[in-house]
Parts: C-alpha cells; sequence; structure tokens
C-alpha cells in the first residue's frame, strides 16, 4: 500500500501513471472510431454493432468503469504536475526561446483541457442525449449521429476536438514508451513514426465522421424517415 | 573571419538581470558593451563591460565562472533565451562573440527555478544538485588497497555510455531551459552513469529511488518530455537516460515493497 502512495507521490511514478492510463486511451479510441467508421456502411450496420456493444452488458461497464479510472487518474495527475511545473518556476525569463520542443508538446495541458470538455459534452449528446431530445433514441445510435451532424456548429466543435486530439497523441503516443522507460536507445530520440502514425490515424479517421455526415455521404436510413421512425425502431428485446 | 584578432569590434546592447542579493527585488538594466572583439568569450566581454562599470564606481555584473574552458559548468546563464547561448554544445564560457553581429541586443538572465535562487545579478545557487549527488549518486566501496585498473572488465557499449552520460558538469541548463523546471535530465545522467558498470550495480535501485525522491524534495518539475535539456546540454547528453531513469526508479519502487515484505514490516 506504501508502495503505491510513495509512487504516486514522485513526479516520475504520476508519469508513469499517466502513460499507462493515455496508452490504454489510445487503445479505446483506436477501437472506438474503428467501430465509429461503421457508420459509413449504414443504419442498419451501425445499429447491430451499437447493439452488440450494449449486448455484452457486465463488460461493457467494466470497459466503462476502467476508462472513467483511466481519465481521473490521467486528469488528477496532470493537474497536480502542471501545479508542480508552475511551482518550479515561480519568476519566467524576459525572453525564451524554445529550440526543438513540438508545439504539440507545448500545449498538452490546453488540449488536454478541450478534450475534457469534449469528453464531457461527446457524453451528453449521444450517451445521455441531453441535447436533441426530442429526437433522441437508446435504440437508434444511427439517427442520433445524423441528427447530431446535421448542426454545424457540432461538426465544428467535433473538427476542433479531433485536431486537438491529434496533437495530444501526436505528443503522446511517443512520450508515452519514454515515460514507460521502455523506449530503445535511440541516436534520434525526438524522432516519432509510430506516433505520428497514430495521431494522423486517429484524427482522420475521426474528423471524416462528422464532415461525411453534414455532407450527406452517410445519409439518414432509407427506408421511413429517421425522426419520424424512431418509435417504430424501438424496443427489441432489452430488458 | 577566422585568424586572431581578424574580425571587426562590434557594439552591442546588453539587458542584464540585476539582483543586489538573495530575496532582493532585481530588474533588467541596459548597458553598452563597445568596441567588442569578436574573438573574445562571451565572459570576456562581461569582464570588460565590468571593467567599465568598475571604473565609474557601479557594482559589477556578478556571474559564476571558474574553468572557463567548458568543464566545471559554472557559467550557467540565460541568453536570449537559450541556455548558454546559441551555440550548440557549448557553455557560455566557450561561447565566443562571433556568434553575435554589431548591433545586437542581448538579454542576460541567471537560470529560472525556485530550486535554483539567485544570490546575486546571475549567479544562482545549485546546492539543490549537490544534495541530489549526495542522496545517491555515488558507488560505496570498502577502502583499502587500490584496486587492479583492469580487475573488474566492463564492456566497451557500457563504458561508452557510461561515459557519455558522464560528461554532465552539472551546470544546470537543463533545468534552466526546461518549461517545468525539472532537473529529470541532470539526475538521469547521474543514475545511468553509475548504472551502466559493474561497481554501480549493487546500489543501482536503492540510488534511483533516492535520488528522485531528492530531485522532488527540492521541487524541481515533472518531466513531460519537451526536448529542451537536451538541446541545450553543453555536453549533449541525450533524453534516453530519462527513459532509463524511470525504468529503474519503476523496477526500484517494486523491489523496495519485496524488500519490506521479506523484512517482514508493513
Ligand atoms: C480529457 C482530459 C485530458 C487531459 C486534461 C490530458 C492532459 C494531459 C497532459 C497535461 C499531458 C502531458 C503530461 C506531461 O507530460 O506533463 C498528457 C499526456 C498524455 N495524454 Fe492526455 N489528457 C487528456 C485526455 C487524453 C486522452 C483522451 C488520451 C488518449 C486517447 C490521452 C493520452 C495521453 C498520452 C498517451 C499522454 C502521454 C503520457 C506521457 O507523457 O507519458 N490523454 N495528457
Ligand atoms: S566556466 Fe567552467 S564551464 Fe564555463
Amino acid at each position: 500500500m506504501n508502495m503505491f502512495a510513495a509512487f504516486w507521490r514522485s513526479t516520475i511514478g504520476k508519469k508513469v501513471v499517466m502513460a499507462v492510463t493515455g496508452v490504454l486511451m489510445i487503445a479505446f479510441v483506436i477501437g472506438h472510431v474503428s467501430g465509429n467508421l461503421l457508420v459509413f456502411r449504414g443504419a442498419e450496420t451501425f445499429n447491430r454493432y451499437a447493439a452488440l456493444l450494449k449486448g455484452v452488458g457486465g463488460l461493457l461497464w467494466a470497459a466503462r468503469l476502467g476508462l472513467l479510472a483511466a481519465l481521473v487518474l490521467h486528469v488528477t495527475a496532470a493537474y497536480q504536475l502542471t501545479r508542480a511545473a508552475a511551482a518550479a518556476r515561480p519568476a519566467g525569463y524576459a525572453r525564451r526561446e524554445p529550440q526543438v520542443s513540438t508545439w504539440a508538446s507545448r500545449t498538452m495541458r490546453w488540449g488536454g483541457m478541450l478534450l475534457f470538455v469534449f469528453i464531457g459534452l461527446h457524453l451528453a449528446q449521444f450517451t445521455f442525449g441531453w441535447f436533441d431530445h426530442a429526437t433522441f433514441s437508446e435504440t437508434d445510435a444511427y439517427s442520433n449521429v445524423m441528427v447530431g451532424f446535421r448542426n454545424p456548429w457540432w461538426v465544428l466543435f467535433y473538427e476542433v476536438s479531433m485536431v486537438a486530439l491529434g496533437f495530444h497523441l501526436f505528443h503522446g503516443a511517443w512520450a508515452s514508451v519514454r515515460s514507460l522507460g521502455v523506449a530503445r536507445p535511440s541516436g534520434h530520440p525526438l524522432h516519432r513514426r509510430i506516433a505520428t502514425l497514430i495521431a494522423v490515424g486517429v484524427w482522420l479517421a475521426f474528423s471524416i465522421i462528422p464532415l461525411g455526415v453534414y455532407a450527406g455521404i452517410a445519409k439518414p436510413a432509407a427506408g421511413p424517415d429517421t425522426t419520424a421512425a424512431l418509435p417504430a425502431a424501438a424496443p427489441p428485446a432489452t430488458p | 573571419m577566422g585568424g586572431t584578432g581578424s574580425g571587426k569590434p562590434m557594439n552591442l546592447t546588453l539587458h542584464v538581470w540585476r539582483q543586489a542579493g538573495p530575496g532582493a527585488a532585481g530588474a533588467m538594466r541596459t548597458y553598452a558593451a563597445t568596441d567588442v572583439s569578436p574573438d573574445m568569450s562571451f565572459l570576456e566581454m562581461l569582464d570588460v563591460v565590468n571593467e567599465g562599470l568598475v571604473a565609474r564606481g557601479e557594482p559589477p555584473i556578478a556571474f559564476d565562472h571558474d574553468c572557463r574552458e567548458g568543464i566545471c559548468g559554472s557559467c550557467g546563464m540565460m541568453i536570449n533565451g537559450q541556455a548558454h547561448g546559441p551555440w550548440k554544445a557549448t557553455t557560455t564560457c566557450q561561447l565566443h562573440m562571433r556568434a553575435f553581429s554589431d548591433g545586437d541586443e542581448i538579454v542576460v538572465e541567471p537560470w529560472r527555478a525556485a530550486p535554483f535562487p539567485v544570490i546575486k545579478d546571475l549567479v544562482v545557487d545549485r546546492a539543490a544538485f549537490d544534495r541530489i549527488i549526495q542522496a545517491g549518486g555515488y558507488v560505496s566501496v570498502n577502502t583499502g588497497n587500490a584496486v587492479d585498473g583492469n580487475a573488474v572488465p566492463v564492456p566497451k557499449t557500457d563504458a561508452d555510455a557510461a561515459m557519455d552520460a558522464a560528461a554532465c558538469i552539472g551546470c544546470g541548463a537543463c533545468v534552466a531551459a526546461c518549461p517545468n523546471g525539472s532537473a529529470s535530465l541532470f539526475t538521469a545522467a547521474k543514475i545511468t552513469h553509475l548504472g551502466h558498470l559493474p561497481q554501480g550495480q549493487p546500489e543501482r535501485h536503492r540510488r534511483a529511488l533516492r535520488m528522485v525522491t531528492q530531485m522532488d524534495l527540492e521541487h524541481f518539475g515533472g518531466c513531460s518530455l519537451f526536448g529542451e535539456c537536451q538541446q541545450a546540454c553543453p555536453k549533449e547528453i541525450s533524453i534516453d537516460a530519462i527513459s532509463r531513469m524511470n525504468r529503474d526508479f519503476v523496477v526500484a519502487s517494486v523491489m523496495q515493497a519485496e524488500e519490506r515484505q521479506v523484512a517482514g514490516a508493513g
């Protein structure tokens, strides 16, 4: 017990926790976007996928709690390390010229805060249905997405947030391996091929969804009008 | 350019942090540095400016220096927003004025970090580094006859890696350049240096644990892997050392718990 407390108290311990939780969230995000891309296969496929996730019951809740725990730890460590960094340099420089640090690395804290807001609003929109109340359906995730991204402000918010996610991962996916101490020694430790691939891949895959819906590439369900059809698509065998 | 005394003298404007003593309020002050030879080192340029100040009855600009050949690590200062100025792998004493051009404005500031309090002007107290070393940056040996030079074989690659890390002169540029004010590169260099050698193995994990704990107790910031430290380091120590420190620290944290269990304590 004492070991965990001492570990968490150290700056390296916090960074290791950030890296572990960050890698977990990267794994989630890659899985999440892979599933989400099914939106381009139409309402039936997408909703079958959504039902599949809900069908695993206990497992879904385990994953949700795990992700929530990861997020809480990640954000708490981020907050405490930010405080520690500010305390370590109470007086700044009159002139400072960053040399090699990437813009991505210098905006991890701002980007992280935007991601925090994003996650809150995203869950409120598509999990709790707080925004498009009249049309929100527990069972027709496809229709929720169609309704949500008909609004250009939502599209804009998602696009900006996904740029932030891309930058967060451009630094984070590279840094986590080094924080954990599992990176191989390298002649060019600042180079990052895999992290760039992850960042660009995740950003592109996520960002085409709101745009695709808004542009009408992913259309509302062909049959009856989605907004009207929601009670019809409703209760399958979920108790 | 090239040969001694060939460059044209320059006139420069310096903006220097002046602070009378620890805890005193300081401010940037502007000085003219005239007739500066491009062949002077930055410290020699300050010496000349100081002679002028003394002649006018003003207190000279205090700065730390000792070897003036890039090996003692005392001459650290922030020059135009870069630790040790614009040249890579160069301490301030080895920075030459040909790095600047006639008419340049040069901003000179002390290292800025809470664990490095300003003593006077550009001089900061780096005793926090000494305490990190005292916490574990050593190899304990029983005294007696000197050991044969090659009695303990060291693989060439290990010797090289240890030597690269041992090049650290403790100047504090890593802390100064780090946006977090982190001493990770310094601490990691010491841990890497001794941890690569057979003589350093018995205390390897205890060392990581103690030095990192002391680093935190001194209130340096954590590492965000900005990479600025590696770029600022006059000895070009790589952030690979930080990765290694983190690994040693994680392993040490686990082993320490095991030790406590073996000893029967909580
Ligand atoms: C939601 C709020 C979030 C906040 C406030 C946040 C904040 C931060 C901050 C400040 C850092 C840099 C820490 C440092 O080096 O000092 C960081 C690193 C990181 N973040 Fe986040 N983040 C958030 C969400 C995410 C998400 C959703 C992911 C993944 C999909 C993620 C993955 C990472 C990774 C992999 C790192 C690198 C860890 C390391 O440097 O070892 N973060 N985060
Ligand atoms: S005075 Fe010794 S390193 Fe510059």
